[in-house]
């Protein structure tokens, strides 16, 4: 069984989505480590250490997530996670922004997969499944 | 009926404490030095003698019970993965057993780790790390280095149930005596220190007390069932429980200063008051019990004043009554040097006062919990780390400075909430009360049998 730490990073206290997350991921067999709301980089990542997780999927959806997610791949190295995977999602940028630009920015700082405003978690677990047998 | 006697050798004095099981009434409580280089059962007998003399109608003993913290009581070394997860995780549990933890070390173990471990005299080494399924590297790899290591000191693994059976096989051949136990986090931020807890009290009835020449005891006393640590906290958690039908005082909080260190306990979930507020980390024991090294009257009176400036030892002496023109370092050195020493004239008194507050306020620092704001988008939210415990209902304050002192519950005033500590979760509107007897420890060994009676005195001792 692959073990997911989820949770939403930052000052933000969106909670419902986070939920779901946690549900769908069930769903597909994952073991999910729900860390839930108001999460830092830190919280995320011992809680990788700990439960040996595959993947982190980091949720935003105050704005914010863009400062929130800033060296979180260089945290993640540092802390011995290098091969782990990462997940962003939401509303993770400030205002309205050609979702092609933010996707490209969150890859360039390390994470595997980015997902606009409204995805569907099914996709994200059919990638996760993916990336995971490569 | 009888006497029930309840034994506790402690590193300068052997206490003991007699209980008439017929009347349910204290009898009395007696000391003596503490003899543990020579034999430990001269001590036990000078005080009973004292204690016979002064209560010549004594009913006849029936029943003994001992804990002890002689010879530097129960010291542990806990290893963990994370330092605030497992790791953690692996020191409450030694803390909750009455252990003193010298040693926590996170991470793969280093050389210089290892060579520490070597030279601190510890007792048991408590092994965690992972979450059950998690990372079980980490703790496979620490188990290799003790063993490599060899220091000739139990080992108790307690960490990723999927690590258990590799570190079976490590350690199955070869000389080193070790114990499989529950994970002490089996889930994220999940507590669990129960079944670490018991051995850790097993290894230290069997063996520890032997090593350290207090096993001798046994043939006089009967069983030393526990470390007097977690007699006291037994006692704190029968009080606040109650039992059966007999109601408790609820949330509480134990302080006890002694000459070493000083130990706080406190009983309650502690959980968030409000709506807005976040708990973080680790899942927090409802009996929980700290001890601070470097708060202490006298052989840790050196440690304590390192940690404060004398502007800072100022706010703390009652200057009211003396002034102080004491050089702080040179005072500390002859408590330090005298450990059985009791002021005499009104200046030692009341820097020994400071000391107490010290010890108070600092301790209690380290053990209750904070909150910290966070500005979000929809309001201030509050991270709380810790217990919340602005809602206890009684503070009780045990230990030889708080027992002799005229103003204890003065001193104990200093573990309420302070203008310069606002972010604390210290208690807002306690009760204070003092164990002028010194019971604390010898009823929470009367409770292993009598539950009912020890509460009973409890209630009625504590004053």
């Amino acid at each position: 069984m692959h073990t997911v730490v989820i949770g939403v990073i930052g000052a933000d206290v969106h909670a419902v989505g986070n939920k779901i997350i946690e549900y769908v991921l069930r769903e597909h067999n994952f073991n999910v480590v729900n860390i839930g709301v108001l999460s830092s980089q830190e919280d995320f990542i011992n809680a990788a250490i700990e439960t040996d997780a595959d993947a982190m999927f980091v949720s935003s959806l105050y704005g914010h997530g863009e400062m929130d997610c800033k060296y979180m791949r260089e945290n993640c190295e540092e802390a011995g996670l290098g091969n782990i995977l990462l997940y962003v999602g939401g509303n993770i940028v400030v205002g309205k922004q050609d979702f092609k630009d933010v996707e490209q920015r969150f890859k360039k700082m390390g994470f595997n997969r980015v997902y606009p405003p409204g995805s569907d978690i099914e996709k994200a677990c059919e990638d996760l499944l993916g990336d995971l047998r490569r | 009926m009888g006497t029930h006697l309840l034994v506790d050798f402690g590193s300068t004095y052997t206490k003991l404490t007699a209980v008439d099981l017929e009347k349910e009434t204290l009898i009395g409580v007696s000391k003596a030095m503490t003899t543990v280089n020579t034999d430990v059962i001269e001590g036990f007998d000078h005080a009973l003698e004292k204690l016979k003399s002064a209560h010549a109608d004594m009913p006849e003993i029936m029943q003994i019970s001992a804990c002890s913290s002689a010879a530097g009581g129960l010291k542990m070394a806990a290893i963990g993965l994370v330092e605030e997860l497992t790791a953690e995780a692996a020191k409450r549990a030694c803390l909750g057993a009455g252990a003193l933890v010298n040693d926590v070390f996170s991470h793969h173990l280093s050389k210089k780790e290892i060579k520490t471990l070597k030279n601190s005299d510890i007792d048991i080494i408590l092994l965690a790390g992972g979450t059950d399924g998690g990372n079980s590297e980490c703790i496979i790899h620490n188990a290799k280095k003790l063993k490599e290591a060899n220091l000739g000191v139990p080992i108790i693994v307690a960490g990723n149930k999927e690590a258990a059976d590799t570190i079976d096989d490590l350690y199955h051949a070869s000389n080193i005596e070790y114990y499989s136990v529950d994970n002490v986090m089996p889930k994220l931020k999940k507590l669990n220190v129960d079944d670490a807890k018991h051995i850790i009290r097993k290894i230290f009835i069997d063996k520890i007390i032997e090593g350290k020449g207090i096993k001798k005891a046994e043939q006089k006393t009967g069983e030393i069932i526990m470390p007097t640590p977690e007699a006291v906290l037994q006692a704190s958690e029968l009080l606040a429980k109650g039992f059966e039908d007999v109601e408790g005082f609820g949330d509480l909080m134990v302080i006890d200063i002694g000459g070493a260190t000083t130990d706080v306990h406190t009983i309650g979930e502690g959980t968030p008051k409000r709506t807005e507020v976040i708990l973080k980390g680790l899942q927090e024991p409802f009996a929980k019990r700290t001890v601070e090294g470097d708060l202490g009257m006298r052989y840790s009176a050196n440690a304590l004043v390192s940690i404060v400036s004398p502007f800072e030892f100022k706010q703390y002496y009652n200057t009211e009554k003396n002034i102080f023109n004491d050089n702080l370092k040179e005072h500390a050195q002859r408590l330090h040097d005298h450990v059985d020493y009791l002021p005499n004239c009104s200046e030692d008194e009341a820097f020994d006062e400071a000391l107490a507050r010290i010890c108070t306020d600092f301790s209690v620092s380290r053990h209750v919990g904070s909150v910290e704001v966070v500005y979000t988008p929809l309001g201030n939210m509050y991270y709380q780390t810790g217990k919340d415990l602005t809602d206890v209902q009684y503070v009780i304050g045990t230990g030889g400075v708080l027992i002799n002192h005229p103003d204890a519950k003065g001193i104990l005033k200093e573990v309420e909430q302070k203008s310069n500590k606002k972010l604390e979760l210290r208690p807002k509107h306690s009760q204070f009360l003092i164990d002028y007897e010194y019971i604390m420890s010898a009823m929470g060994l009367l409770a292993q049998k009598n539950p009912r009676l020890a509460l009973k005195l409890l209630k009625r001792h504590l004053t």
